[in-house]
């Protein structure tokens, strides 16, 4: 029986996934808090298609598939940041038109090249059992960053999140605070597709967040229950959907759905 | 009471792209003053806040904060209690989480409290009434609850200068009442306040020195001496009945609605 269990770990593919799932897992759990709190749970889905865009632009320039990304992703993150310092215009909006724009770019090119060959299929839909050490370190990296960025600027992302014009009268920097929660959150969105994939990736920011809130009305516990959840949730995830030989961002993606609901079910029964 | 300002604007002309709330205001409110800001909606008092407040870019003139320019001002000198409907009530944080956020001024980013601020925190708690709230959700808490918690971020650096926006709005009578009071005695220790406010009665009944602004400084006194009827006609621009009754002044609008006996 304890063979059967710890079978998946014999093999290097898995423990690479393992440890990507559990590191995206616990990064996107822990930016997610700020997502779900500012009313942005559209921006991951939108950000990882601006990110898919820029990766085939970069691929039909010769570039690396993390190159384009990065670079299409931040801008569009720095140009959704600008669009929404005007009032007139709302945040949801200002990610859809320049998301879709970014990734409308990269299907024109693609119809346009028709030796184009290479495969988004992994981006798309994720395909964890795939990651490379080069993933890892990547993955590693983004996760170290967002873990100590989002450490010392806790209280100001905290304040500008409950109330940005009064933590602006207090001194607290908030443009430069939403603009660096862009950015990693960018990074993070980045990091995440080979794992989950652009399809899923919205939902193992989201997840998790909405769960932890489920759980509790404080928010430095919200922003350890959440990272918690995320990294339990990408390991789990990871290792059901090796057991029942399903697709593992679709598993993970599942059973965050399956926690956030059952979560739910317990707060709507101690409301009875 | 000190002699320099609290506030100084000199000529100062803002409003938003073309429609310009005010020009050429200039304004001084006494360091230690305790001033309620009356007009009716729109006439700019809380863009005047936020000038003053420095997060309101002027068109024209200058504003001094105890004779400092509000571009160089240090945050933790001015304390600022916002609008509570503008609050989301439902946002996951304590009362501990909201008072800590004042202390976060001049960009510190270490997120761990000292055992010296936990203290401060405690000790501003306790003062105001809300200590044996410092864990619960805010949005446990009932609207005076909610304004102390505001008016205790906005004191635990002891600022100079207390501005309010509508601190009385939404609230009951009697906690209208004991907010004001609570007011009035940290105004007693030397702390200059600042406050706009739609009751007049409230300001008539407990603040010493009103001023009547309509996209400019009507007139500005003492209660008894500026709410007349016809500077109050020429802020609201409509006729005020003004009933003064042992000590009291009351005011009312003076074509009130009329009903049959039976409230039809």
């Amino acid at each position: 029986m304890i063979e059967y269990i710890l079978e998946p770990f014999d093999y290097a593919f898995f423990r690479h996934g393992l440890l990507a799932a559990l590191m995206i897992g616990a990064s996107g759990g822990l930016i997610g808090v700020y997502v779900v709190l500012r009313g942005m749970s559209y921006i991951g889905h939108g950000l990882s298609h601006a990110a898919i865009g820029g990766a085939v632009i970069g691929i039909a320039l010769n570039l690396n598939f993390y190159v384009g990304a990065c670079v299409l992703g931040v801008l569009a993150a720095l140009i959704i940041n600008k669009i929404t310092q005007n009032r007139k215009i709302k945040s949801d909006a200002a990610i859809g038109i320049v998301t879709t724009a970014i990734f409308a770019l990269g299907v024109a090119i693609i119809s346009k090249l028709r030796n184009f060959k290479q495969n988004f299929e992994a981006a798309l839909f994720g395909n964890i059992l795939g990651i490379t050490e080069q993933d890892l370190v990547i993955i590693g990296l983004v996760t170290c960053i967002t873990m100590v960025m989002m450490f010392f600027t806790y209280r100001a992302l905290l304040f500008s999140t409950f109330d940005q014009e009064t933590a602006r009268i207090f001194g607290i920097n908030t443009g430069l605070a939403q603009l660096l929660f862009s950015l990693l959150l960018t990074l993070v969105i980045i990091a995440s597709l080979n794992v989950t994939g652009v399809t899923m990736v919205a939902a193992t920011l989201i997840a998790p967040a909405m769960t932890a809130r489920m759980l509790t009305d404080v928010f430095s516990r919200m922003v350890i229950y959440s990272t918690l959840i995320g990294a339990i949730t990408g390991v789990a995830g990871l290792y059901l959907s090796y057991i029942f030989n399903v697709a593992s961002g679709a598993t993970i993606v599942l059973f965050s759905a399956l926690l956030f609901g059952v979560s739910l079910l317990v707060k709507s029964l101690r409301g009875l | 009471m000190t002699s320099n300002p609290a506030i100084r604007l000199s000529d100062v002309t803002a409003g938003y792209g073309r429609n310009i709330l005010f020009t050429g205001l200039s304004l001084e409110i006494s360091g230690g003053r305790f001033a309620g800001i009356v007009g009716p909606t729109a006439c700019g008092k809380t863009t005047l806040l936020r000038v003053i407040l420095g997060v309101h870019p002027v068109i024209a003139g200058s504003i001094q904060l105890h004779d400092v320019p509000v571009s160089r001002i240090k945050p933790n000198t001015i304390g600022y209690v916002p609008q509570l409907d503008n609050s989301d009530w439902h946002f996951p944080v304590t009362v501990e989480e909201v008072i800590t956020m004042g202390l976060y001024t001049n960009g510190r980013i270490w997120p761990w409290l000292s055992r010296k601020e936990r203290g401060k925190i405690q000790a501003i708690a306790d003062r105001l009434g809300i200590l044996d709230c410092l864990q619960q959700p805010i949005g446990n808490l009932s609207g005076g609850q909610r304004q102390r918690v505001f008016l205790a971020r906005a004191l635990i650096n002891n600022p100079k200068l207390l501005i309010l926006d509508e601190p009385t709005a939404g609230v009951d009578i009697k906690t209208q009442h004991e907010i004001l009071h609570l007011l009035n005695d940290i105004n007693g220790e030397g702390i200059a306040i600042v406050l706009t406010t739609h009751d007049l009665n409230a300001v008539a009944s407990h603040l010493p020195w009103v001023i009547c602004f309509n996209r400019g400084v009507v007139a500005q006194g003492r209660p008894h001496e500026i709410f007349t009827n016809e500077i109050l006609t020429r802020t609201y621009g409509g006729d005020i009945v003004i009933i003064r009754h042992q000590g009291h002044l009351l005011i009312a609008n003076s074509t009130p609605l009329s009903f049959a006996d039976d409230g039809k």
